[in-house]
Formats: structure tokens, C-alpha cells, sequence
């Protein structure tokens, strides 16, 4: 049976981790490597590393991030943030990244998302849906970190990614990211249910429950969160267990 | 002994090396990994890996555009016997034809088509991706590549089509997802897998520190 994947997210910021507890098994907590070991001992189905290097200067520092993660856990890696041309993809595909996640680039120009499942395969290739609810039933696509509403309509946007070559969907419920008062539910499970591909549930993880809400009524393939790992809020472990007792399929070993 | 990775253009073959040296350090095989596109390479190898992400026409165009790597792979694996492992849709290839847009001839070294996946149960998602359980098949269970994997043992998939084997006792294992779906293949010298040994943690680092003692 195939199990529901349970995807830690680390933000990165020039080479080093944007915010993150002090686990006292690390020798140095603000290293990427040593929290992606951390969640590769724990059991991480997979990780995502979301790059929010501002300055280009120091767009490189993720290469070598990527490359001494892919030297330590195997497992399957997205990096996501700043995935904006084919040159891009290639430079974390060759680094050790197995899929990248396009967010900005796609709904500025959708043909990239095209061009690049082309190019690398669509196994390769996340689309990353930032949305909210606008109405009911209305769900918008929103850009600069929920700031910025586009009109565009996200249940059909994520038809036509799907149709342009994408591999998997990460469906953020912006109107909740960071309020740790869990998915947004109508927003996941609508777009999980319009298409064949995947989706990932993110955005406002808080409680354990929220994690088996985003499988059990949003329909999601895949649950991911920072918050909670970051801050140690939750174990790995802990999400698996909870989901398993709510019957849930998880992998553990 | 050297293991020769084949480089022919489709998808990143830096973690597959990199698991490959892990499997080769912790099972105290003093195997160089090298990643090549040099079909003499290939021939001087003493093990062939054969990855490969995409579609399966694109895989064998790559895989044809290489002047003469088909010829020493069939030399080399057919004539000469050496260990062979075909990675995802490197392990698609090794069938006798594959079904993906286009139909395409593969290497045709294990009988079989590459269809696309169509689940009994249509709410299942395509592609087949994450950690499914591996079931054995009566010729998994003894084949020393697969020493020390048990059913139940997760690996990482990440598929839309999937292998028909003619022979069933060429199929070592399958997963469940709407029917069953061929997980890895072997035949003599060869094995392929169609999930990504180098993406699924002990498993897969098993299963490649098998391959690389394994003395067909």
C-alpha cells in the first residue's frame, strides 16, 4: 500500500536556517545538513528546502546546501524558491535535488512549467499553488507571500499545470500560513479532487489533528510543515504516529 | 572493479552515485563509482548501472545517441555476463517494448511491455509516487540481491507507466496500488527496479550493497 508522505520544510536563507529550534543533538542548529540529517533519522518521507535568499549575490549558497544533503539522506528532495528558468532547474538538478517547486515563474509565465516537465520530466517538476478563499467556493491565486491577489482562479490554475506537464501540486492555504490553525480545508481537498496529480497540503500546521485533516477530508497525498518541526513542537515520529492511530497508512521503520 | 554509472543525458545521476559510494564504504567494497558517457568505460567496468528518468522513447533516443553504448551494453551484459542493474525507467528499458505516447523497442533482455498504469480504484493519483511496501515473488525471495529485504519493506516509486512480465519468474517483487505494479525484475546477470534504490534509505542501500557483491 502506498503510504502518506510526511514532508518536513526548512527555510533557507543564504546557506543557513531562517529559524529552527535548538535541538541539543546538533552541533550546529542554523546548518540545513544538520537538520535535514536530524529529519532523515527521524523518518521524513521526503524534505523541502524553500530558499528565500533575497540577495542574487548569494543565490548560489543553496547549491551547496542541496549537494552535502544529497551526500548525507537518501531520500527525495525538492528545493523550492527562485525556480524561475531552465538554467535554474538544471543547477539544483545537478546539484542532488530531485524535484523543484515553481511558484512565482508559473503564474507569471505558465509555459515555463511546460518547457521544464518537457526538459527534465514531470516527475521533476512541483507547481506550487499560494492561494486563499476569496468567496465561497472561490479560491485565488496570491503571490509575494499572500500579499499580492492575481484574479486568477486556482482550481483552474491547477488544471492547467497538471495539463502543462506538473508532477505533483503544493497547494499553500496562504489565508492560513503561519496562524497554525491548520489547512485550508475547501481550498485543498477541492483542488486534490479536480486532479490526477498528487497534492501536497501546507500552510498552518498547528496541532497534530490538522495533519490527518489535510489526508482524511482535504484529500492531500502528502502533508508538509515547518513551524512545528522547526520549533520542535511535534517530532517527525509524533505526526506518524497520529496519523497511524487515525488511520492513516505512514511508513515506519 | 569499477561501477560504471551511464551519463546518456536523462535526469541527475549525482545522488545515484552518491549511494552508490555510501553501499560501497559500508559493505567494504572497494568499488570506484564512476558516472560516464564513455561506452569504453562501460566495457572496462566490472558492474553496469543503468538509470533513467522521462519517458521511455526519450530514454532510448538518449540511450541510442551515444555511439555505441547500445553495442557494448549487449556485449558487455549479454555476451559477457557482467552484474547489470536498470534504474526506473533504466530498468524499463530493458523490456521488449515500451507503450509511453509512442511504442518503442527496449532492449527486449526481459520479455515484457511498458503499459501505462491504470489503477481499479480511479481516486488513486498517477503518477505512482511516495513509499509503498514491497511484496516479494517467489523468485525475489531467493535472489541474493534482494538478501536481507523482507515484504513489507518500503522503497520510493515514482512512475506513470509500469512493466508487464511476460515470465513471472523473471519478477522478483511488486507493490499493491489498484492492482499490482511490477517493482523489480532480474534475470541471470541482470535486475532492474522501478522505484529509485538511491532515494529509499536502507532498503535501497541494501539492495545496492547486494548488487555490488553479487557474483552472477
Amino acid at each position: 500500500m502506498l503510504k502518506t508522505r510526511v514532508i518536513p520544510c526548512l527555510d533557507v536563507k543564504d546557506g543557513r536556517v531562517v529559524k529552527g529550534v535548538n535541538f541539543v543533538d546538533l552541533v550546529d542548529a542554523g546548518d540545513p545538513v544538520e537538520q535535514a540529517r536530524i529529519y532523515d533519522a527521524e523518518g521524513a518521507d521526503e524534505l523541502c528546502f524553500l530558499d528565500i535568499t533575497a540577495s542574487s549575490d548569494n543565490r548560489d549558497t543553496i547549491f551547496d546546501v542541496v549537494a552535502r544533503t544529497a551526500e548525507a539522506c537518501f531520500m527525495p528532495v525538492t528545493v523550492g524558491g527562485g525556480v524561475r528558468t531552465l538554467e535554474d532547474i538544471r543547477k539544483l538538478l545537478l546539484a542532488g535535488a530531485d524535484k523543484v517547486s515553481i511558484n512565482t515563474a508559473a503564474v507569471k509565465n505558465p509555459d515555463f512549467v511546460r518547457e521544464a516537465a518537457r526538459k527534465f520530466g514531470s516527475q521533476c517538476i512541483v507547481v506550487s499553488i499560494d492561494a486563499k478563499s476569496t468567496g465561497p467556493d472561490r479560491f485565488e491565486i496570491f503571490t509575494h507571500g499572500g500579499r499580492e491577489p492575481t484574479g486568477i482562479d486556482a482550481v483552474a490554475f491547477s488544471k492547467q499545470m497538471v495539463e502543462y506537464g506538473a508532477g505533483e501540486l503544493l497547494v499553500t492555504s496562504m489565508d492560513r500560513d503561519g496562524t497554525q490553525a491548520g489547512f485550508n480545508i475547501p481550498l485543498t481537498k477541492t483542488i486534490a479532487d479536480a486532479v490526477h496529480v498528487p497534492v501536497i497540503a501546507s500552510g498552518g500546521v498547528g496541532t497534530l489533528d490538522h495533519m490527518v485533516e489535510g489526508v482524511r477530508d482535504a484529500h492531500a497525498s502528502a502533508v508538509l510543515a515547518a513551524s512545528i518541526f522547526h520549533f520542535g513542537t511535534y517530532r517527525i515520529r509524533e505526526v506518524k504516529d497520529h496519523m497511524k492511530a487515525a488511520g492513516i497508512p505512514v511508513r515506519e521503520e | 572493479m569499477s561501477v560504471a554509472i551511464i551519463d546518456y543525458g536523462s535526469g541527475n545521476l549525482r545522488s545515484a552515485a552518491k549511494a552508490f559510494e555510501r553501499a560501497a564504504r559500508e559493505t567494504g567494497f572497494s568499488n570506484d563509482i564512476i558516472v560516464t558517457d564513455d561506452p569504453e568505460k562501460v566495457r572496462n567496468a566490472s558492474h553496469i548501472v543503468l538509470p533513467g528518468v522521462g519517458a521511455y522513447a526519450d530514454c532510448r533516443a538518449g540511450l541510442d545517441a551515444v555511439t555505441g553504448m547500445v553495442d557494448v551494453l549487449t556485449e558487455q551484459v549479454i555476451k559477457g555476463g557482467k552484474p547489470f542493474f536498470g534504474i526506473c525507467v533504466g530498468m524499463q528499458l530493458m523490456s521488449t517494448v515500451g507503450r509511453e505516447f509512442a511504442t518503442t523497442d527496449g532492449l527486449d533482455w526481459v520479455a515484457g511491455e511498458v503499459v501505462a498504469i491504470e489503477p481499479n480504484d480511479p481516486s488513486l493519483k498517477i503518477p505512482h509516487m511516495g513509499w509503498n511496501e514491497l511484496v516479494l515473488d517467489p523468485a525475489g525471495k531467493s535472489h541474493p540481491v534482494l538478501n536481507g529485504i523482507s515484504d513489507g519493506d518500503h522503497a520510493y516509486f515514482v512512475h506513470s507507466y509500469h512493466m508487464h512480465v511476460s515470465n513471472p519468474d523473471q519478477r522478483l517483487a511488486s507493490v499493491s496500488y489498484g492492482g499490482d505494479l511490477t517493482a523489480m525484475i532480474g534475470r541471470d546477470n541482470m535486475i532492474g527496479t522501478q522505484f529509485h534504490p538511491e532515494k529509499s534509505q536502507k532498503t535501497g542501500l541494501t539492495i545496492i550493497g547486494n548488487f555490488l557483491g553479487w557474483k552472477p
